[in-house]
C-alpha cells in the first residue's frame, strides 16, 4: 500500500546536479591567476576588551584551492571569518584581498568585491522562498532601483531575467529546483544548508567561505557534501572551509590552517597536519611529561 | 481519496484560496471583473446601499476618510510590513504633507493645488530622510521610540510656531481646480427598491464644499496609482531587499544588500505616501490644526496595518477600512466606540494574531507547519 505522504526525515539526501553551469559570472574585479594569492590575512589581532580572540594570525588563500580552517571550539575560526567579511575590524594587522587591504569597507561592499559566506547557524531569509533567497544573492551585483522597477525599464527586465536564470541554475545544481517556491523555513535541514551555499554562490564570489557546512549532517550526507565542495571548486571557485569533522576536512582540502586560542599553531597539507604533534596535542591533549 | 484541482466541475474544492481561484481565471474575465469592481467602488457613495451607508454623517465624506486611511496604510505597510521597521510617528509625515499644502496655498502663498501636491510629497519624503538618516541605525524597539518622538515633535512644533498658524491652525485652504463634465445621479432606497434619483447628483469632477463624493473619487484614483506603484516596486530587487532586511538584517548585509540604504528608501517612500494622504486630507477639510495630528492617529494607522496583516497590501487595505469605517458606521455607540474597538483588537490578537489577511507567506508557512506537526505526531504514535 503506497503511503500518501512520506515524512521528510534528515536521512534523505538530495542529489546534486554537477552538470549545471554555476561558474561565477564576471563581477568586475581583477582576475587572479590560478595558484596566486587571492586573500591574505596578515598578522591580524582582534581584541574584545581584555580577550584576545585572534593573536597575530597570518595565512593566505590561493586562487582555486580548498583551504581548511580548523581548531578546537573557541579557537577563533568564526571570528576569523568575521574579520574577513567585515563584521569586525581587526585591532591590528590587515586582511588583504586581491593585493589591497579591505580596510573599513562595509559588509555589503566586501560581498560585492567577491567574498561570500554561509553561517554556522543557518541564517536564511526564513519567510522568503528558496528562489527569492538565491535572488537576493544574485541581486548583489544588480542596480535596479525604484525608478527602474516602477516603469519596468529595460534594466529591470534584463536583470530580472538574468537573475532568475542564474538563480534557477544554482537551485538545479543543488537539486532544489523542485522546491524553488517553498519557503526557506519549510525546507528540510539539509536543503536549508545547501540553499545557504546556493545563496552565497549567487553573489559570484571569488572566495566562498563555508562555516561548518556539515554541522548536523550524517555520514552519508557528509560524503555528498565533500563531493559538492569539490564540484564547486572545479567550477572555478576558491573555498575556505571551517569544519570540525576531521575526516571531511582531510578528505576535501588542499591545505589546512590550524588555530588554537586565537593563534595559528600549524599550516600545511592534510598529511602534514595529521602528523603534526602540536595539532594532535590541541585536539587530544598531551601527557604532562610530553608537554613542551 | 484526495480532492485535487481536477475535482469534478460544479464544486470548487474548498482548499483553493481566493487568490488561486482568481489566478486561474482567463485574462479577459479577470479584466472585466476588475473594471466592474472599480466602477462599483467609484459609484459606492451614490448607490446608497442600505445598512452600509452611514446615516449620521455624509457617506461621501466618510468614504473619503476611509480612502485616506487606506492610502496611509499602504504607505505604512512599506515601512512596517515590507522593511520591518516599526514606525510609531507616522502621523508626523501626514502632518507634514497637510501643512505643506496649507502653507503654500493659504498661509504664505497661493500656489495652485496641482503644483502644491507634488511639493507636499517631496517635502514629506525629505522629512522621512531627515528622520531616517540618523535613526535607522537603531533597531526594533529603539526605532519605535525614536519615531514616536518624531510624531510628537512635529505636532508640538506646529502648536508653537506662529509661522505655521500656531494652535489655531491654517484655514481657507482652497479647493482643487475641477472640471464639470457630467452629473452622476444617485440611487434612492426609501421605497424599499432602488430608484434612480436625478435630483441628488454628484458632478464629475467639481470639488465643492457640500458634496464630498468628488474628493472620494480623487482619493480612489490616487489609491489606484499608489497600489500599482506598490505592486511594481515590491516585485523587484527593491522589494526583495526590503524583505531580506526584515528577515535578517546582518545576513542581508553579508549577501550584498546595502540595508541602510534600503531602509532609508522604505522610510522615504512611506513618508511620501503619508504626506500625499495628508495633502488630500488638508484639501478636503479646508482647515487644519495641530489637533488633527494627535498621537492617537499614529496608533490608529499602525492598527490598520497590523489588523489587516502587515506585509500584505490587500490585508492592510481591509485593515484601514475596518479602522476607518466602522467607528463612523457605528456612531450611535459613540460613547463606547473606543471600548468596542479595543475589545475587537484583543479578540483579533487572540484569534488572528497575523492580521485579518496575513501575507501569503505566513499562510503557506502555517499550513506547512501544521503538516509537519501532524507528521511528527504520526511518528511519535507509530
Amino acid at each position: 500500500m503506497p503511503e500518501p505522504t512520506q515524512p521528510t526525515t534528515g536521512d534523505e539526501v538530495t542529489e546534486i546536479n554537477p552538470d549545471a553551469d554555476i561558474a561565477p559570472v564576471d563581477i568586475g574585479v581583477p582576475d587572479v591567476a590560478e595558484g596566486e594569492k587571492l586573500l591574505e590575512v596578515d598578522e591580524v589581532t582582534l581584541r574584545f576588551g581584555g580577550v584576545v580572540a585572534l593573536n597575530e594570525v597570518s595565512f593566505h588563500i590561493n586562487k582555486g584551492e580548498i583551504l581548511g580552517l580548523i581548531g578546537p571550539n573557541g579557537a577563533g575560526k568564526t571570528t576569523c571569518f568575521n574579520v574577513m567579511t567585515g563584521v569586525y575590524q581587526p585591532t591590528s594587522g590587515a586582511v588583504r584581498y586581491l593585493g589591497k587591504p579591505l580596510g573599513k569597507r562595509k559588509k555589503f561592499q566586501i560581498t560585492k568585491l567577491g567574498i561570500a559566506r554561509t553561517f554556522q547557524n543557518i541564517r536564511l531569509f526564513a519567510n522568503m522562498t528558496a528562489l527569492e533567497n538565491v535572488l537576493v544573492g544574485v541581486d548583489a551585483h544588480h542596480s535596479t532601483g525604484v525608478v527602474s522597477a516602477m516603469f519596468r525599464l529595460p534594466k529591470h527586465r534584463r536583470e530580472e531575467a538574468q537573475g532568475f536564470a542564474r538563480a534557477m541554475e544554482l537551485l538545479t545544481f543543488m537539486g532544489l529546483d523542485g522546491k524553488a517556491n517553498e519557503l526557506a523555513r519549510n525546507l528540510p535541514y539539509g536543503d536549508q544548508r545547501r540553499l545557504e551555499i546556493a545563496r552565497a554562490l549567487a553573489t559570484s564570489p571569488q572566495l566562498l567561505c563555508l562555516d561548518e557546512p556539515a554541522a548536523g549532517f550524517n555520514p552519508a550526507e557528509k560524503v555528498k557534501l565533500m563531493e559538492l565542495i569539490r564540484t564547486i571548486r572545479d567550477q572555478g571557485y576558491t573555498v575556505l572551509l571551517i569544519e570540525h569533522d576531521m575526516k571531511l576536512v582531510m578528505g576535501v582540502t588542499d591545505r589546512i590552517v590550524v588555530l588554537e586560542f586565537g593563534r595559528k599553531i600549524a599550516e600545511g597539507s592534510p598529511a602534514e597536519i595529521r602528523d603534526n604533534p602540536a595539532v594532535i596535542a590541541a585536539y587530544l591533549g598531551v601527557d604532562e611529561e610530553d608537554a613542551s | 481519496m484526495s480532492t485535487t484541482t481536477s475535482a469534478p466541475a460544479g464544486r470548487k474544492p474548498s482548499s483553493r484560496s481566493f487568490k488561486e481561484r482568481v489566478d486561474t481565471m482567463p485574462r479577459a474575465v479577470k479584466i472585466v471583473l476588475w473594471v466592474v469592481f472599480a466602477v462599483f467602488l467609484f459609484l459606492l457613495p451614490l448607490l446608497n446601499i442600505p445598512f452600509i451607508t452611514t446615516e449620521g454623517s455624509d457617506f461621501g465624506g466618510v468614504l473619503f476618510t476611509v480612502a485616506t486611511y487606506v492610502l496611509v496604510a499602504l504607505g505604512l505597510n512599506i515601512v512596517v510590513g515590507y522593511a520591518g521597521l516599526l514606525d510609531l510617528g507616522y502621523v508626523g509625515f501626514y502632518a507634514v504633507g497637510a501643512y505643506t499644502v496649507g502653507v503654500l496655498t493659504s498661509e504664505h502663498a497661493h500656489l495652485s493645488w496641482v503644483l502644491v501636491v507634488p511639493i507636499a510629497i517631496v517635502v514629506a519624503m525629505v522629512s522621512g530622510v531627515i528622520l531616517g538618516a540618523p535613526t535607522l541605525r537603531v533597531r526594533g524597539d529603539y526605532l519605535a521610540i525614536v519615531t514616536l518622538g518624531f510624531g510628537e515633535i512635529v505636532r508640538l512644533t506646529l502648536v508653537n510656531s506662529q509661522w505655521l498658524g500656531g494652535a489655531q491652525g491654517i484655514s481657507d485652504i482652497p479647493k482643487p481646480p475641477g472640471v464639470e463634465l457630467f452629473k452622476v445621479p444617485s440611487l434612492d432606497w426609501s421605497a424599499g427598491v432602488p430608484v434612480v434619483d436625478l435630483s441628488t447628483t454628484s458632478t464629475f469632477l467639481k470639488f465643492g464644499i457640500n458634496d464630498f463624493v468628488p474628493y472620494y473619487w480623487l482619493a480612489l484614483g490616487i489609491i489606484g496609482l499608489v497600489l500599482l506603484f506598490d505592486i511594481l516596486v515590491k516585485s523587484s530587487r527593491v522589494g526583495r531587499a526590503w524583505e531580506a532586511t526584515r528577515e535578517d538584517e546582518d545576513a542581508a548585509e553579508l549577501m550584498g544588500v546595502p540595508t541602510f540604504r534600503f531602509k532609508l528608501l522604505a522610510f522615504a517612500l512611506g513618508a511620501a505616501i503619508g504626506g500625499l494622504s495628508g495633502a488630500l486630507f488638508a484639501t478636503k477639510a479646508g482647515f487644519i490644526s495641530p489637533d488633527s495630528f494627535q498621537l492617537l492617529l499614529s496608533i490608529l494607522f499602525l492598527a490598520a496595518v497590523v489588523v489587516g496583516g502587515a506585509g500584505n497590501r490587500w490585508g492592510v487595505i481591509v485593515g484601514a477600512i475596518v479602522v476607518g469605517y466602522f467607528p463612523e458606521r457605528f456612531r450611535d455607540f459613540a460613547d463606547f466606540r473606543v471600548l468596542v474597538f479595543g475589545l475587537a483588537l484583543m479578540l483579533l490578537a487572540i484569534f488572528r494574531p497575523q492580521g485579518l489577511l496575513p501575507p501569503r507567506r505566513t499562510v503557506r508557512a502555517k499550513r506547512a507547519d501544521d503538516r509537519q506537526a501532524v507528521l511528527e505526531e504520526g511518528e511519535a504514535s507509530a
